[in-house]
């Protein structure tokens, strides 16, 4: 497994794990009065978890297993996924955190910004074996 | 395919359905004369597809194929991978039952406390279990 999808995927690992937390949060408070609010957490939960967790998983698998090129480096230049990883993973929490302050627009531009950088070096790697 | 990873396909799949299923169910309400309380299914159905199928889909699936944790266990704990699976539907199915009971507010906090507990600890079983098997090539 190539070091760029070892972050990906630990990275949504660690947003599976944030998500459901959040996502615990909002189920129990419907049937047990929280001390603390918990409603603005929706947001970032389904962030977190579309996101940071189903979306990165599958970005990081993509990496990891779609067909190589034939000669180094066979994924292609590194820095798109490197680059995209940080803009996905700073994008999820400033919208997370920042979005009762009107952040989760930056958060947004963050994560399409990485995914539109990732997606250029994916969609080369769509092809037929041996070409 | 390891056995677990067969149970939390199979269940991946069952969900999508019933998932699918409780959508249609709450768009037919209208035309079909459906009880108003089907519309609380909702946030349920939404959860059947996020988590029962997307998210168990890939629990099966990186259980199965993910680089081998060692030569004695390949493929990490099977306990921790029968938790996971556990924890994910028992909690699903708790979810779908008590989440439209509050909604009509007749909550079972018991259950609804489970439910977000359950999922969380398959959350936890799953990261613990595989997190050694992401790892780069030596």
């Amino acid at each position: 497994m190539p070091q760029a999808s070892v972050w990906f995927l630990r990275a949504a690992m660690v947003h599976l794990l944030l998500g459901f937390a959040a996502g615990g949060l909002l189920l129990a408070q419907k049937g047990l009065p929280l001390p603390a609010p918990v409603a603005p957490l929706l947001g970032a939960h389904r962030d977190l978890v579309l996101v940071g967790w189903m979306g990165q998983c599958a970005l990081g698998v993509a990496w990891w297993i779609l067909p190589r090129y034939p000669r180094e480096p066979v994924r292609g230049p590194e820095w798109p996924a490197r680059a995209a990883w940080w803009l996905v993973n700073g994008g999820v929490l400033v919208a997370a955190i920042a979005r009762p302050a009107g952040g989760a627009l930056a958060g947004y531009a963050g994560i399409a910004l990485g995914a539109i950088l990732l997606v250029g070096a994916l969609l080369p790697r769509v092809k037929a074996f041996g070409r | 395919m390891p056995r677990v990873s067969r149970w939390l396909v199979r269940s991946a799949l069952v969900a999508l359905l019933l998932g699918l299923g409780t959508l249609a169910a709450i768009a037919a309400r209208p035309v079909a004369g459906l009880p108003a309380w089907v519309v609380l299914l909702d946030p349920a159905a939404i959860h059947l597809l996020t988590v029962g199928w997307l998210t168990q889909m890939v629990f099966g699936v990186a259980l199965w194929m993910f680089p081998r944790a060692s030569a004695a266990a390949p493929r990490g704990s099977q306990r921790l991978g029968w938790l996971a699976w556990a924890g994910l539907n028992v909690g699903l199915a708790l979810r779908v039952v008590a989440e439209p009971l509050a909604l009509t507010g007749q909550p079972l906090p018991g259950l609804l406390i489970l439910s977000a507990l359950l999922q969380f600890l398959a959350a936890l079983a799953f990261v613990v279990n595989v997190w050694p098997r992401v790892r780069a090539r030596p």
